[in-house]
């Protein structure tokens, strides 16, 4: 029953809509048969997991793959890097989570995300006029015009890599994406070479970068990185790099989804797009409940349990494969009201979109402004925007959910 | 519908014409006051404070208050909403009748109530020698004047500032200090900081904590007497262990004493270790029996815990005095079936030498102890306490995202030592050790949490003398 439902969650045919699935899956908030994974579907079980010091993120501690949909692929960290801190557990996942912080967030660069305001301000115009300048406006592909090059460009620019370089290593970013992607139907050995591959030349990419950064610091974080001599000391070269192949690849990944499910909701709310561009502030709350009822990460399919744990009166064993469905906790109508409806005007969301506890979205501060930016810029000056599919056809992904273009148009492009 | 409120219609009566009378304006007082407003009490509310202030908030005064960063008049109490009160600030409750339902206060005016709330809270225990108490530079630290006398004394530049007693507002003292660059010792008559909250094993990382970040710490001794200089300031102190130490600021930081004397002869179950209510923060009189108008909330009430054995607790916990608050406003205007218990779990937070203390439950409970994430070694830890087999309460320091599994396995009487493998596990947390907590008979500054007697049923319960 539960395999059925997962692989109908996994099925492209739904990935439009998952949201039925989700629903039917909440039924039981815990489910489990045969050997696949235990999945979770409810919201308070799924908080308090994520707050619990017997789940790991570690997949050494997992017991079997068994018969996980997911579990059949290779660690797509694998032979190549050594997992980034998003894989480990305390104390290691501290240590490498506070050394990058640094210099990315207070306490130690309290301004540093705020600082970026302009410069992200200046992208979204730039990208804005590109559409503006190409003429075209009754096809607009939101993905490839603005919702992809944005954080990408960022991301670059953060960490110090140059633009120009971006077709290289967009092409290794979408392979590791995908690999995330549960395919039951691929070929595992395939899939798995063909991700190895490309985290080994991305490796090397980075490797190239981090060894001239040394020699030669900016102020970018890749260079902070492989400086740094904070009360942590110094990063190992590995270490610098499997961070910065982690901030790179969820650079490109993730926000990316969160804006275009963004305007894909906002279109289909036109009255809540109108406000926004009466009121540039209200993208603060809408970016928070598109947290909620849009997150493009929809589940996180890599925990396991160190003890036999008890969740809802079900005994999940030692080493047992988890599936966190946060999309599926945040719509939970036992924690939010009337949890299908979008409305930025809901108090107290506190959502599992950008997860929570240790491992919660490092770039959250990063998404956020990102999305707040591109989001209230794109009501403003977007003239009677409409979708022109809808639904618009989906990225394979099942984890990281959203559109692979957003063709729209608009009657006119606002200075 | 059972309750007479309900049936006589006398409830509505007090929701929409009755007096409520709030006595203790600050952090317990405010909040009821405003969930009562929240709840539709339309009636006439007095809130009567002996400070001049408004409500304001204490925690910042013993840190970013005495760093400089925030001036003492700017920690006003944020308001969730109006509660369109009468206010009579700066002017003390002085007595209570009972069978009158009035409050008596020192201008000589009464003000007269259908409910009454208690929210008087603590004062600092003075230094027990009145004369040398008043020497200048002797501080003391519970109210906003408190801390920006103590502020500017500490901007003015001493040699050395003296602390004495090394609980959670000591340490917080000393840190700032540090902090400021100020030289500073502490005495603590117990064997390490917080020793009394939080026991010896963890007073030894905190022992650790001082000493490294260059506080003279002076263990197991006691300031015996101040000294003054002929113009009455403060110069020197002298120690049980015949050392003297000299300073020309000396904060009295030994703990506090319940605001409960106005309260005397009155009736009411009030006395030195604070107010004993019932679960649902109605007050008890002298007979043990529980009043049905007069409730009491914050660091004044001492009241009974179903997870903790009944034992009643006197918690000094900002998140205690909200949480009761809010339970006692909405208890004063329901009937007997829609009260609610304040089943609050204790938590506390304390900063300092920029660590942050995080702790939930009843550590003085705990006989045990067991370091379950993180280590000692790296003052980054987890550590739960143990009571009859049980978890009992958890401290962590710069740890705090766990507290809230802890909490959970606390609410649910999870066993101890806990059967379960957690990430970040080192080998100092595979076996439980002695908490060592001191004999309660031998005072240390004294413990945020005080614990006395058992069911509100039990017929033995007696009111113990303060210590
Ligand atoms: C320096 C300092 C630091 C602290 N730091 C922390 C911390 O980090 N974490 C934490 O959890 N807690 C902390 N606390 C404790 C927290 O501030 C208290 O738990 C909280 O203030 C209790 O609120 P209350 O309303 O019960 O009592 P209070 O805030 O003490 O208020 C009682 C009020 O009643 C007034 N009053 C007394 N008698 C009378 C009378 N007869 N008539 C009229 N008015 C009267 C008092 O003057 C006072 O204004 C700290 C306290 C201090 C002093």
């Amino acid at each position: 029953m539960t395999q059925a439902l997962l692989r109908e969650i996994i099925d492209y045919a739904n990935r439009a809509n998952p949201y039925p699935l989700y629903e039917e899956l909440r039924k039981t908030p815990v489910s489990h048969d045969g050997d696949g994974p235990y999945v979770i579907s409810t919201y308070y079980e799924i908080h308090s997991l994520l707050h619990d010091p017997r789940i790991s993120s570690d997949a050494k501690n997992l017991k079997a793959t068994g018969n996980d949909p997911l579990g059949e692929q290779p660690d797509e960290e694998g032979a190549t890097l050594p997992p980034s801190f998003l894989k480990l557990d305390p104390p290691d996942h501290d240590r490498l989570r506070r050394m990058t912080n640094r210099p990315f967030g207070p306490p130690h660069a309290p301004h540093r995300v705020h600082d970026m305001r302009d410069e992200l301000g200046g992208l979204v115009s730039g990208l804005i006029d590109g559409i503006a300048d190409t003429g075209q406006l009754d096809r607009i592909d939101l993905v490839d015009q603005f919702a992809y090059p944005f954080p990408v460009t960022v991301i670059c620019r953060l960490l110090g890599i140059p633009r120009e370089d971006e077709p290289r290593f967009h092409v290794w970013a979408e392979t590791l994406a995908a690999s995330l992607d549960p395919d039951p139907d691929a070929d595992p050995t395939q899939h798995g070479k063909g991700t190895m591959d490309a985290r080994m030349e991305l490796g090397m990419y980075l490797a190239g970068l981090i060894e001239e950064r040394r020699k030669k610091p900016g102020d970018d974080m890749l260079s902070q990185l492989a400086t740094a001599d904070g009360p942590d000391g110094a990063m190992t070269t590995m270490e610098a790099l499997s961070t910065s192949a982690l901030l790179l690849i969820a650079g490109h990944e993730t926000t990316v989804n969160l804006i275009t499910n963004g305007m894909l909701t906002l279109l289909r709310h036109p009255e809540v797009l109108q406000r926004l561009r009466d009121d540039p502030d209200l993208a603060v709350p809408i970016v928070e409940e598109l947290l909620r009822y849009e997150p493009p990460v929809q589940l996180l399919p890599q925990r396991t349990t160190l003890s036999d744990i008890e969740v809802a009166g079900v005994t999940i064993p030692k080493g047992a494969s988890l599936w966190l469905m946060l999309a599926s906790g945040n719509r939970d109508p036992k924690r939010f009201e009337d949890p299908n409806r979008f409305d930025p005007d809901r108090k107290d969301i506190q959502h599992l979109g950008l997860g929570s506890g240790i491992h919660s979205c490092f770039g959250a501060p990063l998404a956020r402004q990102e999305a707040q930016l591109a989001l209230s810029e794109l009501a403003r000056r977007l003239e009677n925007p409409r979708l022109l599919e809808d639904p618009p056809p989906y990225r394979q992904n099942a984890v990281l959910r959203g559109p692979r273009h957003l063709p729209i148009a608009c009657d006119g492009i606002r200075p | 519908m059972t309750s007479t409120g309900t049936h006589d219609g006398s409830l509505e009566r007090l929701k929409r014409e009755g007096r409520i009378v709030v006595v203790g304006a600050s952090l317990a007082g405010l909040r009821a006051a405003e969930t009562m407003r929240e709840k539709g009490f339309a009636g006439s509310l007095t809130m009567i404070g002996d400070e001049p202030y408004e409500p304001y908030d204490r925690p910042p005064l013993s840190k970013q208050v005495l760093l400089g960063n925030a001036v003492a008049d700017h920690t006003a109490l944020p308001r969730r909403r109006a509660i369109d009160a009468d206010w009579r600030l700066g002017v003390p409750a002085t007595g209570l009748d009972m069978a009158a339902r009035r409050v008596e206060l020192g201008n000589g005016d009464a003000v007269e109530y259908d409910r009454l709330l208690i929210a008087t809270g603590v004062r600092a225990r003075p230094w027990p020698n009145a004369e040398e108490g008043a020497l200048k530079g002797v501080f003391v630290l519970r109210t906003r004047d408190d801390g920006e006398g103590l502020q500017r004394a500490l901007a003015a530049g001493p040699r050395r500032v003296l602390v004495i007693g090394a609980g959670f507002t000591g340490s917080e003292i000393a840190s700032a200090c540090r902090e400021r660059g100020l030289d500073v010792t502490v005495a603590e008559r117990g064997d390490a900081p917080l020793v009394g909250a939080l026991g010896g094993v963890i007073g030894a990382v905190a022992a650790e904590m001082h000493r490294e970040n260059g506080v003279d710490l002076r263990t197991g001794v006691m300031v015996t007497s101040l000294e003054g200089d002929p113009s009455g300031r403060v110069r020197a102190a002298h120690f049980s262990d015949g050392s003297t130490v000299e300073a020309d600021v000396v904060v009295v930081s030994l703990g506090a004493q319940r605001n409960t004397e106005w309260l005397s002869g009155s009736g009411l179950g009030a006395g030195p270790r604070g107010i004993a209510c019932d679960a649902g923060c109605r007050a008890f009189d002298v007979r043990g029996i529980v009043t049905d108008d007069i409730y009491v909330a914050g660091d004044v009430a001492r009241s009974p815990h179903a997870l903790f054995g009944y034992q009643f607790l006197s918690l000094e916990h900002w998140g205690n005095a909200v949480a009761q608050a809010d339970t006692a406003a909405h208890n004063m205007l329901s009937a007997s079936a829609d009260r609610r218990p304040h089943l609050w779990v204790p938590a506390f937070w304390s900063s300092q030498f920029g660590v942050n203390i995080k702790s939930v439950g009843v550590p003085p409970m705990g006989t045990e102890i067991l370091i379950t994430q993180g280590s000692l070694a790296e003052r980054r830890f987890a550590a739960a306490y143990g009571y009859q087999g049980r978890l009992i309460a958890a401290v962590t320091f710069d740890n705090c995202r766990w507290l809230p599994f802890y909490e959970q396995q606390i609410e649910a009487t999870a066993p101890f030592p806990p059967p379960f493998s957690t990430v970040d596990r080192r080998p100092e947390g595979t076996k439980p050790m002695p908490a060592d907590f001191p004999d309660p008979s031998v005072p240390t500054h004294g413990p945020t949490i005080t614990l006395s007697g058992y069911s509100p049923a039990d017929r033995k319960m007696t009111f113990t003398p303060g210590r």
